[in-house]
């Protein structure tokens, strides 16, 4: 099926192919870039074109493909970097320079690459989709590889041994193959059997987060912050040390430097819990600022899918995206181009359903084959002017578990992680703290409530010093303020350069306790009348 | 390809820089295009849009005086690209790339398209080496690394064109044996300022190419001066292995023609007027900055924002602060107490500094001496408050110390006057004024 172009601005092109479906893929010109229907009417189809239209002429040809959107899933993902249509960056680089000129069709997975297949499978079975056909060994994981389609057929044949993506694993009594791959629509969530609400820790080796404002596994998190708050070594930070088995982390519209400097660093770190190198539980999706708008779009989605195919296997995954106000704004860029209608600031009126939507493809689940898996989502919100009332921040505050205010004024005094314990919360704090309590010390609770009544306190004393000053106030309170000072300095400040940027939960707590001892030791001694002075000197 | 050159006189609209052309055989969305007024000059322009056979043209370059019965338009089938030679070298051009130094243009060695390509993310080389500014605020606190992207926020009024001249003139990487290439883009400049810049250039032993919109000159052509520069840039760097720092000034007035030619496209605007697509239209040239893998050369990159109303908020100091890794600002209240370079190392960062500093780099104690500065100061400044509250009597000897230790700081660590300081030099100034306060250096 193929017809010509009619019309092209910006990234939207115009055609006149008729019987293509919404959302379906097309290419689009001589030079075969990838696009996506997203109008259809009775006489034309409007194409959001995935690459730069630069040269693209009225009257070149454009082809539907059957399908929409998809991405390839099987062994290879992890320790690949893909770009937003999951194009191999490192092969690409290979073939045709440091710089991406588009317009080159590349698959993700690498076909000849032989991998050990144990089958599942054996002859006469009737695979479902998500059924576990066999594993390979990818890494130091297992990765189960899933029946694809829906209903296959019965099985024939079964191979086992070294076997390449390019080979099948084994044959249907019709006489199809059974591949070791397959492709799913990126905008469509992946099934499963049961959604669980989320549950259990997801410590993160940052004291803040986890001793303050936890997270679970399955939930859903976010950090607005202004430029210079630290949300990418934040979010840096915790794709290294996170308790999960997999971390898919997608720089959407952000720095090529950074990048650069991350794939470096992961390639030389090792994940705390497991000690591999991180770089082989990690999957990169990447779409720097200045690479195409509309695959910017699509790259959260790319993400999500890989994401969700290893939660499939029964994993723990982490999603991690920076920042979605890149991906909010490609979306108005694309909806201004189609001459919508626009919300509020411009943004499209479906940004807050698309961004709910988006959402709830994080959550603990029973897979398919009866596993639990589950995906968790951390996502840096980036408001202009650092104003929180703007529509990303506001449409996330709705829909996400957690909200961890990312602060200018502390990060100007290289308070870091410059998280404000006053504005932040987190809704699965009652559920993790009980986990805490259970595994880690039955004090958690008791020292997390009166580290919050302590900065409380501190907050409220300041108002009476900047009036009275520090020396006005009464030893108790002076104390007070100290005690507040270290927690502020030693527990809550944590350098992502130091071999502190990592601090397990057991960590955490001794930190806490150790302040909080000294504090009541200091205490006692200025009921017994010492001096404030005397009281600390020991 | 076409065989035959494609010469229509059908323009149907003149508004503002943009045509609309009809009965279009074929065009290329960002084909150049050729526009032959009445009088016979000839201007360049772009394919914008293009409907069935109807295109939409914007002429680079001002439109007065052309009409829609004998005005000609020819197509070229080409994007707009760049004339490159080794001998661009010394050499100034306007915002067309037309000498504007008197002497004739070069015969160039190949073009390249001005929009450039993205550098894959997975070629790039994580930028590390240090650079010497010379200035203590940024050396010490705030290190520049070759490939970073840094821009100077600065306020109106403020000395901005001096710190960047002081920059131009002190600026030496580690390796002492390569020197610098400075490729300069002045955007909407007055001709007051043209002549200090031009001073400045001539005085330099590196050498430059610039490429200068004067004020007066067409708005289009500061879109297209900081593209020819980083076009410059990049292949000086990536082809010919030279280390090239990119000076943008300013990149206010960019935007501000961003705006103006957004408008008159009759886009919907977004904060202040200014288009949805700006944060990626400054990322594709703030991106262009850094280092190849496997390659020698750099793109280091130092454009001057003057935030409008002091207001580091406002979109345009806003949205390049989410771009660029990094930022130094400019404070007018050091600059009236007569600071010079005004850097409030406070709101001022750079991203990249961990990588360049420490063991082997600058010196081990860096990184130490920099934390204890940043505290230090960050305290005096918060102290600064209390004491228009209570009074300088009525504070605790500790809070006077720091008090004075924020006052020296500013005085003679951050102030140098046009004085070169070594990082060394830095160094050891920053130690020697906390030992002076008896302040923990450890």
């Amino acid at each position: 099926m193929s017809g010509k172009i009619r019309a092209i601005s910006g990234p939207t092109v115009t055609v006149d192919l008729k019987g293509l479906k919404l959302y379906e893929r097309v290419y689009v010109g001589h030079a075969m870039l990838t696009g996506e229907v997203v109008r259809l009417e009775r006489e034309k189809t409007v194409i959001q074109v995935y690459e730069d239209t630069r040269g693209l002429a009225v009257g070149e040809p454009v082809k539907g493909v059957g399908m929409p959107l998809t991405v390839r899933l099987g062994p290879g993902l992890l320790g690949g970097m893909f770009d937003g249509l999951q194009r191999p960056l490192e092969r690409i680089r290979d073939e045709m320079g440091p710089f991406i000129t588009g317009g080159k069709e590349m698959y993700a997975l690498d076909y000849m690459k032989k991998w050990l297949f144990t089958p599942f499978m054996k002859k006469g079975d009737k695979p479902l989709f998500g059924t576990v056909m066999g594993t390979v060994e990818e890494g130091p994981f297992k990765h189960s590889i899933l029946c694809g389609s829906e209903s296959g057929g019965t099985v024939a044949r079964v191979f086992d041994g070294e076997i390449s993506l390019n080979e099948p694993l084994g044959e249907f009594e019709d006489g199809k193959d059974i591949p070791g791959c397959h492709e799913w629509p990126v905008r469509i969530a992946r099934p499963y059997r049961k959604k669980f609400a989320p549950k259990g820790p997801l410590i993160t080796g940052q004291r803040c987060i986890d001793f303050l404002f936890p997270l679970a596994r399955g939930g859903t998190a976010v950090f607005p912050g202004g430029f210079g708050t630290g949300k990418t070594i934040l979010e840096q930070s915790v794709a290294k040390f996170a308790d999960v088995d997999i971390v898919v982390y997608v720089g959407c519209g952000e720095r090529g430097n950074e990048m650069a400097d991350m794939i470096a660093e992961f390639e030389e770190l090792r994940d705390p819990w497991s000690q591999r190198p991180l770089r082989e539980r990690t999957v990169l999706v990447v779409n720097t600022s200045n690479m195409p708008v509309a695959a910017r779009e699509a790259s959260i989605y790319t993400a999500v899918t890989m994401a969700e195919y290893y939660r499939d296997m029964g994993y723990h995954v982490l999603f991690l995206a920076d920042s979605l106000s890149r991906w909010a704004e490609a979306l108005r860029e694309i909806s201004a181009s189609l001459e919508e209608m626009p919300g509020e600031e411009g943004y499209p009126t479906c940004l807050a359903s698309r961004l709910s939507g988006f959402l709830e493809r994080a959550g603990v689940v029973e897979t398919l084959s009866g596993k639990i898996g589950s995906l968790s989502m951390i996502l840096s919100v980036s408001p202009p002017g650092g104003d929180f009332t703007e529509p990303v921040t506001q449409a996330c505050l709705r829909t996400t578990g957690s909200f961890l205010m990312l602060d200018t004024s502390l990060a100007h005094r290289r308070h870091y992680p410059a998280i404000n314990w006053f504005q932040s919360y987190s809704l699965y704090a009652g559920d993790v703290a009980e986990h805490y309590r259970a595994k880690i010390s039955q004090e958690w609770d008791v020292l997390l409530r009166r580290s919050k009544e302590i900065l409380q306190e501190e907050e409220s004393l300041r108002e009476v010093a900047e009036i009275v000053g520090a020396e006005g106030l009464q030893d108790t309170d002076r104390l007070l303020m100290r005690t507040a000072e270290k927690i502020r300095t030693g527990f809550l400040q944590q350098n992502a350069y130091s071999d502190d940027a990592f601090s397990p939960p057991e960590k955490t707590l001794a930190t806490m306790k150790s302040i909080l001892d000294l504090h009541d030791q200091a205490m006692d001694k200025l009921k017994q009348g010492m001096s404030l002075e005397e009281a600390l000197k020991t | 390809m076409r065989l035959s050159e494609h010469i229509y006189r059908t323009i149907s609209t003149i508004a503002g820089p943009l045509l609309f052309v009809q009965k279009i055989q074929s065009a290329r969305v960002g084909e150049m295009v050729i526009v032959h007024t009445p009088d016979n000059r000839r201007l360049e322009a772009e394919v914008l849009e293009i409907e069935g056979d109807t295109a939409l043209i914007e002429v680079y370059g001002t439109t007065q005086g052309l009409d829609i019965e004998h005005t000609t338009v020819s197509f070229s089938d080409a994007v707009k690209k760049a004339p490159l030679s080794l001998d661009i070298v010394g050499r100034i051009f306007n915002g067309s790339f037309e000498p504007k130094d008197g002497a004739p243009m070069f015969v160039p060695e190949k073009r390249m398209p001005i929009t450039g390509a993205p550098i894959n993310p997975a070629a790039r080389a994580r930028p590390a080496d240090f650079i010497e500014t010379g200035f203590s605020a940024i050396d010490g606190l705030n290190t520049l690394v070759r490939g970073q992207k840094l821009p100077v926020f600065s306020c109106a009024g403020l000395p901005s064109k001096e710190v960047v001249a002081s920059i131009l003139r002190n600026a030496r990487l580690a390796d002492s044996s390569k020197k610098f290439i400075v490729v300069f883009a002045a955007l909407g400049l007055t001709f007051h300022e043209y002549s200090f810049y031009l001073k400045t250039l001539e005085d330099m032993k590196t050498g430059f190419v610039a490429f200068v919109n004067m004020a007066d000159e067409p708005v289009m052509e500061r879109l297209l001066a900081p593209r020819f520069a980083l076009t410059v840039a990049e292949y000086l760097a990536f082809e010919k292995g030279m280390d090239i720092l990119v000076i943008i000034t300013d990149m206010t007035n960019y935007c501000d023609a961003l705006r103006e030619i957004s408008t008159a496209r009759e886009e919907l605007p977004g904060r202040r007027g200014y288009p949805g697509y700006m944060y990626s239209d400054l990322a594709s040239l703030y991106e262009r900055a850094g280092r190849i893998y496997g390659r020698e050369g750099s793109v280091t990159m130092l454009p001057v924002v003057t935030m409008p109303e002091d207001d580091i908020t406002h979109p345009i100091p806003d949205l390049t602060g989410y771009i660029t890794e990094g930022q130094i600002v400019l404070s007018r209240e050091l600059h009236q107490k007569g600071i010079f370079p005004p850097v409030d190392v406070l709101p001022s960062l750079s991203r990249l500094m961990q990588k360049g500093i420490g063991e082997g780099r600058t010196r081990n104690d860096h990184r130490q001496v920099a934390n204890h500065l940043y505290k230090y100061y960050a305290k005096g400044r918060d102290l600064r408050r209390l004491e228009a509250i209570v009074g300088r009597d009525g504070m605790a000897k500790g809070d006077i110390l720091m008090l004075d230790f924020a006052d020296a700081f500013e005085k003679d660590f951050v102030g140098q006057g046009m004085n070169r300081r070594t990082v060394q030099e830095t160094l050891d100034a920053g130690i020697t004024l906390m030992k002076k306060f008896a302040l923990e250096t450890e």
